[in-house]
């Protein structure tokens, strides 16, 4: 990889208590590249996105992000994670504001801009979900879908340098899912540096630059997406994607 | 006499209502000042612990936990009395009115700690990360995400037991104040009639009635919007 890359994960072990989660991960993201993170449930691929913004904290290894080492005690983890977007399979909206309050919160009170700043900052990024109509919407009058799109926007409204996506569309209605992998895609087409845990695989083989199978707690393989889709080298590779694609 | 007038002389003596009426409404008077200075106290200093009980401090927490059972074990009534009578041994002497104003704020305070706390920990555990994740701090998401979610669900558990702690407000009665109830049950020894306690228990409504209906208020003002 010939540019520093953005991601850059080393040797993650993660152990709750009894349970070896993470068993030695490497995982490097290059600028604009957009990863999918696959594999069965249990395999430890949220827990391995959810070190990268030190949601939870790896047992050993070393995670930099965007130049900066997110396990060092001295690194203000605060202004860290402004840097890297995150968004969850429950969406996790506030209820208690409105789509545009949710978007607008860490602009006010972690970035510090005045009121009609990040107001117009957050509307602007409802826009870039095509909800700029919903901002002073609560999150339980909207969809899932579009409480999706809001929690990207709140996200994106940072912007941040790198997005996770923790199983965005695992909770959604089968004809809600569109809409939030299209906007995913515009994202991507934009630039942005994207590591996804999804079980889409047609969304997968249409735009991600290379698919990461994980297993029992290690990186089985990885390659681009027709590659490990169409030719996967390992038998459990294989076992898996043969079971994804019979459903 | 029949026995209807018997009992309308009894409890709705109109002469004896008229004559003890002034002392009735100077405890409903202090009984109001009494319950405000309960409610503010204690909602306060119960909101204070349940918050630093959220920073998850281990020793601090034990000590939380401990003041907190002992004031939810102990009746109220005995609270005041040791106040009232065993202070004094001890070299500080408190009213009546204080005694009773401490203890059941540290009852209210005890009951709505675990409230705020319950309120809480019962925000689920993803909005302090998605908070968290957009680079919030513990305080600021505590305040600004987890705190108005709390607040909100522990508003009917909170209501209930603020009315029922602040009823307790008779209580000091038995140390010599002059609330509605000292009050009206002063009237009837002079009296010897008990129309006092009448207007005593309907003082108690006018008090208590409102505070209810406001409550349900509150519980519908603060819904979630769907």
């Amino acid at each position: 990889m010939s540019p520093a890359p953005i991601v850059d994960a080393r040797a993650i072990h993660k152990h709750f208590g009894h349970l070896h989660v993470l068993k030695g991960v490497d995982l490097q993201v290059a600028e604009k590249e957009l990863v999918f993170l696959i594999g069965p449930s249990g395999s430890g691929k949220s827990t391995l996105l959810r070190c990268l913004n030190r949601l939870e904290d790896p047992s050993s290894g070393s995670v930099v992000v965007d130049g900066i080492d997110m396990l060092d005690k001295r690194t203000d983890i605060n202004k860290a994670r402004q840097r890297i977007g995150m968004v969850f399979q429950s969406f996790n909206l506030y209820p208690h504001m409105t789509a545009l309050g949710n978007v607008a919160l860490a602009l006010r009170k972690v970035q510090g801009l005045g009121r009609a700043e990040a107001e117009a900052k957050g509307r602007a990024a409802l826009d870039r979900v095509h909800l700029a109509e919903k901002a002073e919407t609560y999150p339980l009058q909207l969809s899932g879908g579009q409480q999706q799109r809001v929690a990207i926007a709140r996200a994106i409204a940072l912007e941040p340098r790198v997005m996770l996506f923790d199983e965005p569309t695992s909770a959604l209605d089968p004809e809600l899912v569109g809409g939030v992998l299209a906007v995913m895609r515009e994202l991507r087409e934009d630039g942005m540096t994207m590591v996804v845990v999804s079980h889409e695989m047609g969304f997968a083989k249409a735009a991600a630059d290379r698919v990461v199978f994980m297993s029992d707690g290690m990186i089985i393989e990885t390659g681009a997406p027709a590659e490990i889709f169409a030719n996967p080298r390992e038998e459990r590779t294989r076992a898996f994607i043969s079971q994804i694609e019979r459903h | 006499m029949t026995g209807w007038e018997r009992f309308t002389d009894s409890f709705f003596n109109a002469r004896v209502m008229e004559q003890y009426l002034p002392k009735i409404i100077e405890g409903f008077g202090l009984t109001v000042i009494l319950a405000l200075l309960i409610i503010v106290a204690g909602l306060a200093a119960g909101l204070l612990l349940a918050l630093l009980r959220a920073f998850a401090i281990r020793p601090l927490n034990w000590l939380i936990i401990f003041t907190v059972d002992l004031f939810r074990a102990l009746p109220p009534l005995v609270i005041i009395v040791l106040l009232f009578f065993g202070l004094p041994s001890a070299g500080m002497e408190l009213s009546g009115f204080a005694s009773t104003w401490l203890a059941l704020a540290l009852v209210l305070m005890a009951f709505s700690e675990e409230i705020f706390w319950a309120g809480i920990t019962s925000v689920p555990k993803g909005q302090w990360e998605a908070a968290r994740s957009t680079g919030l701090g513990f305080v600021a998401t505590l305040r600004d995400v987890v705190l108005p979610q709390a607040l909100r669900l522990t508003i009917p558990p909170l209501t209930n037991r603020t009315i029922a702690i602040t009823k307790g407000t008779a209580l000091a009665s038995v140390v010599a104040v002059q609330d509605i109830l000292g009050a009206a049950h002063g009237a009837v020894s002079h009296s010897y009639n008990p129309s006092p306690l009448t207007m005593g228990a309907i003082a108690y409504l006018i008090l208590f009635f409102p505070v209810v209906v406001l409550g349900r208020w509150i519980e519908t003002r603060f819904a979630w919007k769907r």
